[in-house]
């Protein structure tokens, strides 16, 4: 028997992701891949599928999916408001970290994400889609990715895996603010004034509505650059704070073009991305600067954090 | 070679081969990322060669900036470059449906439209590197008669295909983009595959490209194929 969901509602921007794709920077396609990978790890190990396997990540408002099939588990993570509707109309509250059983015409509407961006969905079993050039990572820009690189659109089916046997899982966890964004400092730091890096390093940045996962654009105190508003054109990472002419900084986040000329006045470090990703526009930062050897400590630590989550898994 | 490693966050290396932009300092990017590419050092996830510099990313789970620095100081680096590289001819119309610029670039340059088209054409050009969005090409180096800056206000949607100058160098927008180069044409054939892993990329770093020029109709043709 063919299972699998109708998307009744597609949400603003649904697409299927897992770690992401390597090797392909070089002609101009960017790394993408879950934007908080903490959240997609717990998914799959709740759900008992591979680490690795792909999810579906949304954005704000996510899809609201009609279920056809035998009885199986879903499960979402992050900081989600959503519902189950049975068969008999009868309405669920759907609850985070937990493991739902669905039945043959239930319907799971992903009403919105609170006070964060991106949450994800995944069954036991998991979804039936190919990897597409060695990952399952959605760039939809490129159109690259599974579902033809698109993102999911109303009315389309999503087929689903066989489903692995599996007892009913939770884990109690909540998703925790940070105060600081640590930053290392970057190639062009020395660009801008004395007062610009004091400023950057003490006043509230306010996340715009400009904000997606290509980059996230700040407002606040403008940042003065001395020396030159444009560099020839070099490559990006993940992360970089890249400060155009007007002085407003904008983060690149994991769709990011591949190369570009902006000065690059930091980058975030590895282990508060996850906490970046999530702030929703209006949100304010506050960032603070840090060495290499104390980002790849931190980076330690958050990857200890994980598995010590991943460990309650009951 | 590389005159100066650092590190780009706590997952990236920044390799800097200087500040000059020619074919001279690019080709050394190109060989040391094909060197690299094809060495497949542990933890790296991603080469990201320019003009002048060279970004690898790596997993910071598998090696991190002082062991990949070491790796690469160890690297031999052979000398010749795989002579690999291409020659593309691309069509180009200038029809004045596409060669959305022109107009302007006739008074600022005190140049026919004629005069322009013949500057550009007469030209093959070598590309420096791929990227910002999928496959797009930079190449270079314009007749110094042609150069010029960016819009002062960038296009919010560039049409696919669209052919821009910019300072010594020219691309072609492998999509619909936002963008702030000079449009001068347009091209039908498709610079980006997206369903060729083989070879996702018409152009690639160190090929050679130049362009003739088609008609409406031709254009059309090739277009609809």
């Amino acid at each position: 028997m063919n299972e699998y969901f109708e998307v009744i509602r597609g949400g603003i921007n649904s697409t299927f992701q897992d770690e992401g794709r390597k090797n392909f920077s070089h002609i101009g396609l960017p790394f993408s891949g879950v934007m908080d990978k903490r959240n997609f790890v717990i998914a799959n190990t709740i759900i008992n599928n591979q680490k690795e396997d792909p999810v579906l990540e949304f954005a704000y408002q996510g899809p609201s999916l009609k279920y056809f099939g035998n009885k199986r588990f879903i499960v979402i993570t992050g900081d989600v408001n959503f519902k189950i509707t049975k068969n008999n109309k009868k309405e669920i509250l759907g609850n985070c970290y937990k493991t739902i059983e669905i039945d043959n015409g239930d319907i799971i509407d992903i009403i919105s994400t609170n006070k964060s961006v991106y949450g994800y969905f995944t069954v036991n079993g998991g979804f039936k889609i190919n990897r597409v050039w060695g990952s399952y990572s959605t760039t939809v820009r490129a159109g690259v990715g599974p579902n033809k690189g698109n993102k999911l659109l109303n009315g389309q089916n999503i087929k689903l895996n066989k489903s692995n046997v599996i007892q009913s899982r939770s884990l109690n966890f909540v998703n925790s603010k940070i105060e600081f964004i640590r930053v290392i400092k970057g190639t062009n730091f020395q660009f801008f004034s004395d007062q610009s890096k004091r400023d950057f390093f003490s006043k509230v940045f306010v996340v715009t509505k400009l904000t997606d996962r290509m980059g996230m654009r700040l407002e606040g105190v403008k940042l003065k650059n001395l020396k030159k508003t444009n560099i020839k054109s070099e490559g990006l990472v993940k992360g970089t704070i890249q400060v155009p002419a007007d002085g407003n900084p904008i983060i690149l986040l994991s769709d990011h073009g591949t190369i570009g000329g902006y000065p690059k006045f930091g980058v975030v470090i590895s282990a508060d991305y996850d906490k970046l990703i999530q702030l929703p526009p209006g949100s304010k930062i506050k960032f603070k600067e840090i060495l290499l050897k104390d980002a790849e400590n931190l980076y330690k630590i958050y990857n200890m954090e994980t598995n010590n989550i991943l460990n309650k898994i009951k | 070679m590389i005159k100066n490693i650092v590190n780009l966050g706590d997952a990236a290396i920044y390799c800097d081969f200087g500040n000059e932009v020619d074919k001279e300092t690019n080709l050394k990017v190109i060989k040391y990322f094909k060197n690299i590419k094809d060495k497949n050092l542990k933890g790296v996830t991603n080469l990201s060669p320019s003009y002048n510099k060279l970004i690898i990313t790596f997993d910071l789970n598998e090696t991190s900036f002082d062991k990949l620095s070491l790796d690469l100081s160890n690297l031999d680096i052979e000398n010749e470059i795989e002579n690999k590289c291409q020659k593309i001819n691309i069509p180009l119309c200038f029809d004045d449906e596409y060669s959305l610029d022109i107009p302007r670039l006739e008074k600022k340059l005190s140049k026919s439209k004629n005069e322009l088209i013949k500057i550009f054409l007469s030209k093959t050009y070598f590309c420096y590197m791929t990227g910002f969005i999928a496959g797009m090409p930079f190449l270079g180096d314009l007749n110094k008669s042609i150069m010029l800056d960016r819009l002062e206000t960038p296009r919010v949607k560039v049409p696919k295909g669209s052919v821009g100058l910019t300072e010594q160098f020219c691309n072609i927008y492998t999509f619909e983009s936002p963008g702030g180069w000079n449009i001068i044409g347009n091209t039908p054939i498709k610079i980006f595959n997206s369903l060729s892993l083989s070879k996702p990329n018409l152009i690639n770093p160190g090929d050679e490209v130049s362009f003739y020029e088609i008609n409406k109709k031709e254009y059309l043709k090739v277009y609809n194929e």
